[in-house]
């Protein structure tokens, strides 16, 4: 029995719905751009967290596939993220997100 | 030999690419030489052609060309006597214009084009008079309707001279509808399109009569746009716009016969379609006298000559009405010698007098242009139908079967004759007697044509003159008769009720003929020529019924007022009410509505990145407490 069979699987349940909590509120109530990107990075996490556990204490390995597309897609999306950030910064030399709004309709 | 009969239109085809493509590189020489080379070599085919054919009938086939579901039109041509008559007359008449062209046309800038139009028209008619089935005829009927286009609109600059083109192409198109329809309709009853089966399917269910009247009028409708008949006939006037050789060989002697070859063909359908005969001799006699009494009043030389044209053209429909196919397509042969004599006279004198064609400005050109008044007076005769000269025969002919069927149709035909006979000398004694009218200038100027125009005006005379005598009617049948007789063998069934033999009844008619012939033309000399009596210039002076004729009738106000102001008129509401009140309309609020809702939903996009999460945020929420309750 590995150590994260110890654990009760509600314990992460609720840890991951708290860590994606502090994400969505995260995301919706920060103005800079990068903490944003850091909220969506948690969100993922609290998804894998909760894949791991799922796949440990049901031993079936079928989870972990999705974690790793997760980090995956989570390192692409901070490269790109990240990129878009360093060319709006250079363009506005400010990061928080209620200056970008010349796309108003 | 027969079996090589598809060089014959491919000859002058090859002409027209060559022409055509070389255009300016060529010299003037060249361009005549290939012009007028590949119709005589195409002529002297057809002459092989018409001395080794013996009655015969062959098919010549060239290729699959449609082949659908029942469907079977081959590219094949039918050599019978019929066709290759046509087929003479076709590049015969049409080499001897050409060669008359090199004279006519040597000062225009567009010498080669002309050429070349002139070699397609002749590939198109032969095409036209070759084709074994209705669609290869359609072919050329529709080819010939375009260089009949271009050559009336040769001289494109003049807005008048392109109306007149427009005109004669879109009327003819009226009538192309028809022929067209009828078509559809040969190959409904008959499912087939080939001139065989076609008239053998006729001919073993002779009894449907209904459906053989209809497709019979539905074909004279083409041949009515085609061969100027009443109501079609107005375009064929206008069309003197065209360069002189044109009108001799487009609108005199070869396409406006293409409705009598097309209705001469389907003899076998018109024998069994009594009403459609019918009205064809009645459209055929009408047209006759119609477009003779407007002769009697025009001024222009070429105007006389074009209703001339159509009021023969009426007597070779008259004579298919009343089932006198051999006395049509004779009338076809005469006129053409006859009646391209005289536009080539006429453009011989158009030339001297330097582009004048009223003939109240000429007179007396007796002495400066002998040829041309030899061989134009000899036209003359012929069309007036005084023997022995060609037209006489042929026009008694017909007249003779008219009067085997309907008395009243040859006592038209008679007043039609006497018309003819009296504006045909009325016209040659204004151009050629009495003093000039003209100006001085024209006078100084006058001269007779170059040999190129002179030689063919003799040929045509020669044929003008003796061609008749193919058609004397000896104890049996005549020469030309016997000769088409077997393209009409499965008709004469029907026909044979017509005088076999020199009666002393025919005899009679003929005597009556020439004597109303003459007594016009001696009014004619009596008005014209001991009076000295010229046309006013003023029409004020002339009497209301003159007038009335001089105007045509008012037939041109007439299709006018009755169908192009009615077409304009329902064309301008229609735009006012249909275009905008109601496309415009509909195609408005479309956009309107697109983009009053855009207003409404460019809202939501406020530029406020925050919003858009929180947005994103409701929605995946919305869309989990849709997808779990």
């Amino acid at each position: 029995m590995s150590a994260i069979q110890i654990i009760p699987l509600n314990w992460y349940v609720t840890l991951s719905a708290i860590l994606f909590a502090l994400g969505v509120l995260g995301v919706l109530y920060r103005r800079n751009a990068i903490i944003i990107l850091m909220c969506i990075e948690l969100m993922l996490n609290a998804v894998t967290l909760l894949l791991v556990a799922f796949s440990a204490h049901h031993s079936d390995p079928t989870a972990q596939v999705f974690v790793f597309f997760i980090m995956a897609v989570a390192a692409a999306e901070v490269a790109v993220g990240l990129a878009i950030l360093m060319m709006i910064y250079r363009n506005t030399k400010s990061i928080d997100i209620d200056i970008l709004n010349k796309l108003k309709g | 030999m027969i079996q090589l009969a598809w060089l014959i239109p491919i000859l002058p085809l090859i002409g027209f690419l060559v022409i055509g493509l070389g255009g300016k590189k060529l010299s003037k020489k060249l361009v005549s030489f290939i012009g007028c080379g590949s119709v005589l070599a195409a002529f002297i085919l057809s002459a092989t052609i018409f001395f080794q054919l013996n009655g015969s009938s062959t098919v010549v086939k060239l290729a699959d060309w449609i082949n659908v579901g029942k469907l079977n039109v081959d590219f094949s041509f039918l050599i019978d006597p019929l066709a290759v008559v046509f087929m003479l007359i076709i590049t015969g008449v049409g080499f001897l214009i050409h060669v008359y062209s090199i004279g006519y046309m040597k000062d225009d800038e567009k010498y080669d084009r002309f050429f070349a139009y002139l070699n397609l028209f002749i590939f198109f008619m032969l095409f036209l008079v070759m084709g074994d089935n209705y669609i290869v005829m359609f072919v050329g009927w529709e080819g010939v309707g375009l260089c009949s286009y271009l050559l009336i609109g040769f001289w494109f600059k003049n807005t008048e001279y392109n109306n007149a083109a427009k005109k004669a192409f879109i009327v003819n198109r009226i009538g192309d509808l028809g022929f067209l329809l009828g078509i559809i309709l040969i190959y409904v009853t008959s499912n087939s399109l080939n001139f065989d089966a076609v008239f053998l399917h006729v001919h073993n269910n002779a009894s449907n009569k209904e459906i053989y009247n209809l497709i019979g009028i539905l074909l004279f409708i083409g041949a009515c746009g085609k061969s100027a008949q009443i109501p079609l006939y107005t375009w064929l006037p206008d069309a003197m716009a065209g360069p002189t050789p044109v009108s001799a060989l487009i609108h005199a002697a070869t396409m406006v016969t293409a409705g009598v070859y097309m209705i001469a063909r389907s003899a076998v359908i018109f024998v069994n379609a009594p009403i459609a005969s019918e009205v064809i001799a009645i459209v055929g006699v009408s047209t006759a006298l119609l477009a003779a009494t407007i002769g009697l009043f025009q001024n222009d030389i070429k105007k006389v000559l074009a209703y001339s044209t159509v009021s023969q053209l009426g007597y070779m429909f008259l004579g298919l009405g009343v089932g006198a196919f051999t006395g049509g397509v004779f009338h076809v042969m005469t006129h053409a010698f006859f009646k391209a004599l005289l536009f080539l006279g006429a453009g011989s004198v158009i030339h001297a007098m330097s582009g004048e064609q009223d003939i109240r400005k000429m007179g007396g050109l007796k002495k400066a242009l002998p040829i041309t008044h030899i061989t134009f007076l000899i036209a003359t005769i012929a069309i007036s139908g005084i023997p022995p000269f060609s037209g006489f025969f042929s026009k008694d002919e017909i007249l003779a079967h008219a009067y085997n069927h309907n008395k009243i149709y040859w006592m038209l035909g008679i007043i039609g004759s006497m018309l003819t006979a009296f504006y045909m000398f009325r016209l040659y004694f204004l151009t050629f007697h009495g003093g000039f009218r003209g100006t001085g200038e024209q006078k100084h100027h006058l001269h007779e044509s170059p040999k190129s125009m002179t030689i063919p005006l003799v040929v045509l005379a020669v044929l003008a003159a003796g061609a008749g005598l193919l058609g004397i009617p000896n104890a049996h049948q005549h020469l030309f008769h016997e000769f088409l007789h077997p393209a009409f063998k499965s008709a004469s069934v029907w026909i044979d009720d017509a005088p076999k033999h020199f009666s002393m009844d025919e005899g009679r008619l003929m005597f009556l003929a020439v004597l109303a012939a003459s007594a016009a033309i001696y009014t004619a000399w009596l008005l014209y020529k001991k009076n000295n009596l010229v046309p006013i210039q003023n029409e004020i002076a002339i009497s209301k019924f003159q007038k009335i004729i001089a105007r045509k009738y008012y037939v041109d106000e007439f299709y006018d007022a009755a169908i192009r102001k009615p077409i304009d008129w329902v064309s301008e509401k229609s735009y006012k009410f249909i275009e905008l009140r109601i496309i415009d309309a509909l195609v408005n609020a479309i956009g309107n509505v697109v983009k009053w809702a855009a207003s409404v939903f460019r809202l939501a996009q406020s530029g406020s990145v925050g919003f858009y999460m929180f947005a994103m945020t409701i929605a995946v929420l919305a869309m989990l407490f849709v997808k779990l309750f």
